[in-house]
Parts: C-alpha cells; structure tokens; sequence
C-alpha cells in the first residue's frame, strides 16, 4: 500500500440553500495528485459539493454552510481566508466551455494578469506556453495565439479553459462534468488530459457518466439526494460495492 | 377546409395588414418631415451658413455659434452622465442584492425619473443648480453672479440629469445579455468581483453603453425645455469659452428663430436650415456610433 496525503479534506460539511438541506454532514479525504470522481443522480448535490470546494456556491444568495473543508489542513471557510486566494490555489473547469470573448493568449494570461506573482507576470509569454502545453492543446493553437478563443471548436475551447485554470498554478483542479457538452472525440481528449494532469495537481470531477468515473479516476465518492453513500477505490466501488444503492445505481437500475 | 380554420387565415391576413400600415404609416410621417425640412432647409445651406454668426439683427448670417454651443454643451452631458450612469447601471446589477429594499428604491427612482417631462428638469435646474448650487458656491468664494446665473455647465448638468435613466437602462440591458458562466469563469481564476466587472463584464458591455449614449445625444441636441431656463441664450456675440459662459444652441436657435422673431419672412429659411443641419447632425452621430458599435462587437467576437 502507498502511502497518501490527504491535502484536502471535507469533514462533516453540511450546505443549505434557503431553508432546504443541500448537502448533508459530508465527509471524505481527498488524496494529493489522484483523481477523485463524485457520481450520483442528477440533483444529488455533486455540483454543490464540488462547488463548495473553492466556494463558487457564494455567487448564489441564500446559501449557508457548516462543517470544515481543510486544504493544507487550513478550513476554507475560516473568517481569514480570502477566498480570491484560495481560487488561485482551487482552479475550476466548467460543464460549458466559457472563454472569455478575448483572444487565446489573453484567455491564457488573464489569471496571472488579475494576480499578485510579479514574476508570472514577467514571463508571461512563458506561462502561457507551459500552460497550452499541459493541457495538450498547443500545438492546435501556436500559429493563432491572437486569435479569438471564440473561433476554436468545443473540445478546444474545454481544454484552453484547462490551460487557462492550470496558469494560475493551483494546487486542486475541480472538474464539473467538463466533457458533458462534448463529442465523444473531444471527450477522449479531455480524459487522456486528466490522466496526465494527475502526475502534478489534485483532481476532482464530477460526472454523470458512470464509465468515465471507471475510466479515469482513483477513488469514487456515490453521492445521493444530499449525502455521501460511499467513497473508496474506485476499482472497488464499481466491481464490489459495499452498498445495495451504490449497487444499483452502478449497474443502471435508477439514476 | 372548415369554417374555423378559414377563420384563422382571415384573421391573419388582417393582423399582416394592420402591422404593415403601422410601418407605413411611420415611413410616411418620416418621409414627409424630411421632405418637409430638406425642401424649406436646403437654399439656406451654405459655407457661410455653417461657418457664420448671425447678423443684421439675426435675419442673415450662418449658424455656427449655435452649432459649437451644442456641441459644448453635449460634450459636457456625457462627460457628466455617462460615468455616473454606467456607475449606477453596474451596482444595480452587479452589486445590489435584486430583492433589497434600497434596490427597488433606486430602480424605482430612476423609472419615475424616466417619466419625468423635460420643463419640469428645466425648471429643477433653475432652481437646483442655478439657485441653490450656484448661488451657494458665489456666496462661498464671497462673489456674485458667476455660478448663480444661467450658463453652460448647468444646462449640460441639467440634460445629463434628464437622460440619466436612459444611460442605467441601456447599460443595465448590455450588463444583463453577458453570460454569469463568464463571470464565474473570472471569479474562478481568482479574480476579484472588480477585476471580474472591469476586464471581462464592462468590455463586453460598451456596445450596449455606446448605444445609450447615441439615443442620449440625439436627445440633448432636440431638447430645448431642459436648457431654456438653465443657460442658453437668445443671442451672444461672442463663442463660448467656459463652462460658465452662455451659449447658443441650436434647438433653442430654431425656437428662437420661429417664435421669437420680429421679421418672421426673413428667419424662418434660417430655421429650416438650421433643423436640417441639427437633423443631419443627428443621423450621422447615429451612423458613427452604430459603426463603432459595430467594430466592437466584431472585435469582442474576433477577441482582439
């Protein structure tokens, strides 16, 4: 057995949205550089709880929290966080690929531009490179730096919004449904970048497809109607689940 | 075919009918001011029309005094309503919570401000700003009869007032039509809500503030009621050069020009031609602003 850090936990996290109870008394270890997968019917809170993790959910009026969620052992939702921080520490990519109408490079720079790293920002030209690189989408857009990012095609436009969040250099990358709006082609591409991606950041993803759970992650979590039924190895999860629902939800009898 | 869907075609064809006399009707009362103005206007347009103060007890001469007024005038509207509107325009959507109660309050205040008549702005900005202001600020500084009289800043200031609504509506519509997935993307790199409103929302927003800002010039250079009272001047032999000078106008030439005249014969060319100078000014700052509008959307859209 290897030995895992848990850089990002989430201990007995409650979320309520007006009066009702999103969220329910949640709690799982998040390992360090795997990819941890959040599966369950629609409107089971996957979303909300992978949104409470670079708290997104405070866009929203009316939602309140309790409980922890630690990064680097630290609550994100201590009174002393700034949570433009932890944004640049927990990058996110969306369902919907949502470049800005600028062009690819300044899709690219724009994190490092809004921020405080002076030395990012004098090697801008560089970071923009690395990131293209990592999100395996610079060799489609070298020639066409300047050109709007609004021209490229869905799948290309996902992974730039990849690059865009890997610029920043967080520590977490969360993915909510990120190929849900893609071709299977595109989607392929997504999946092969988030195996590489895992050899340097923490990755959590939410989807609703249960293959692409199988595929690419290292532990599951089956969330439903607000509550964690069960979280492990995903090896284990999909081939001996401890829980009936969890079984059956697996094997397509609901959901 | 029965009787009910035979109806139905009757009926439509009917409505068809009534929507396209609507817009004929409305090419028509354009067609025939137009005609009406280009007819009356065109023999008095010349060089010296344009480039010319009026003399000879105003019955000859050109125009121009009243043409740099406006455009004085205007410039300072904007300069005046254009930063406060869009200011307002982003708390109300950004900022303010939509179901608090200082929220309807403004959004209210700025409805009934929409439906507020000119004469009653312009007699606001006599009181207000000629009155209280500008005589408070003479009395202050131990003078008379620099800020508390008529002149262009208050007649400026007095427009902006009356087309501020319009620059919060048109703003707010451009604020409304950006994405929230494009907001969230910025505020998920770790921008700030500024930085969000200031690099990704506003950029995306200045075609919809460009066209608030052509309806609200085109609108100050006709309105007269506002500036009447507030600054301009029935005659002045001299240009403008400060904001507490008088000026002309040429809304207010063109009133002058037809009410006010002892020698009706002679100035009433000089009124049409200046309405066609003020209409033709009019429709090409609506040309120019419909082009850059234009630009930048393409622009926004290529991503520069």
């Amino acid at each position: 057995m290897e030995i895992r850090e848990n850089r990002l936990e989430i201990k007995d996290f409650s979320l309520y949205y007006h009066r009702t109870k999103a969220l329910e008394e949640i709690s799982m270890d998040i390992p360090e550089k795997k990819v941890t997968a959040i599966i369950g019917p629609s409107g089971c809170g996957k979303s909300t709880l992978l949104r409470s993790i670079n708290r997104m959910n405070e866009m929203i009026d009316g939602v309140l929290t309790e409980g922890r969620i630690l990064l680097d052992a630290e609550n994100i939702y201590d009174r002393s966080i700034d949570v433009v921080e932890l944004r640049r520490k927990v990058g996110m990519v969306f369902q919907r690929p949502n470049p800005f109408p600028k062009s690819i490079y300044e899709n690219v720079a724009f994190g490092v531009r809004m921020g405080e790293n002076k030395q990012a920002k004098g090697r801008l030209e560089e970071v923009v490179e690395r990131s293209l690189k990592e999100a395996a989408i610079w060799d489609e857009v070298k020639d066409r730096l300047q050109r709007s990012a609004m021209e490229l095609s869905g799948g290309q436009q996902q992974r730039v919004c990849i690059a865009r969040a890997l610029a920043v250099e967080p520590e977490v990358i969360l993915m909510d449904e990120p190929a849900s709006a893609l071709d299977p082609i595109a989607t392929a591409k997504i999946e092969e970048l988030i195996f590489k991606l895992k050899e340097k950041y923490t990755i959590v993803i939410v989807t609703h497809n249960m293959q692409q759970a199988a595929r690419v992650s290292d532990q599951t979590a089956f969330l439903m109607l607000g509550k964690l039924i069960e979280y492990g190895d995903t090896a284990t999860i999909f081939t001996n689940p401890k829980n009936k629902t969890t079984e059956e939800y697996i094997t397509g009898r609901f959901g | 075919m029965n009787y009910q869907t035979k109806f139905k075609k009757i009926g439509d064809k009917v409505k068809i009918g009534l929507t396209g006399t609507a817009v004929l009707l409305i090419l028509a009362i354009l067609a025939i001011i137009l005609l009406a103005v280009i007819a009356g206007g065109y023999k008095s347009l010349s060089w010296e029309f344009l480039s010319q103060p009026p003399r000879d007890g105003m019955t000859k001469g050109g125009i121009f005094p009243a043409i740099f007024g406006m455009v004085f005038s205007l410039i300072l509207m904007l300069i005046a309503v254009v930063p406060v509107g869009v200011a307002t325009a982003v708390y109300l959507h950004e900022y303010a919570r939509p179901d608090f109660i200082l929220t309807r309050l403004i959004r209210g205040a700025v409805n009934n401000l929409a439906g507020v008549p000119s004469i009653v702005f312009g007699l606001f900005g006599l009181g207000f700003f000629i009155q209280f202001i500008g005589n408070g600020i003479d009395r202050s500084l131990g003078q008379s009869g620099l800020f508390g009289q008529p002149c262009i800043l208050w007649a400026s200031l007095t427009l902006a007032l009356m087309n501020l609504p319009m620059i919060i509506v048109a703003t707010e519509e451009a604020l409304r039509a950006i994405p929230q997935a494009e907001r969230a993307g910025a505020l998920a790199l770790g921008a700030t809500k500024w930085q969000t409103i200031r690099h990704v929302v506003l950029p995306q927003a200045i075609p919809g503030i460009l066209t608030g800002v052509v309806l609200v010039v085109s609108r100050g250079a006709g309105e007269v009621a506002p500036i009447m009272f507030t600054g301009a001047a029935y005659y002045l032999p001299y240009l403008p050069k400060l904001p507490t000078d008088q000026f002309m106008t040429l809304g207010y030439h063109i009133f002058v020009m037809t009410t006010q005249s002892p020698d009706i014969d002679a100035t009433v060319p000089i009124a049409m031609g200046a309405t066609l100078v003020l209409l033709a000014l009019t429709f090409s700052l609506n040309i120019i602003a419909i082009i850059i509008r234009s630009r930048t959307r393409s622009q926004l859209r290529k991503g520069r």
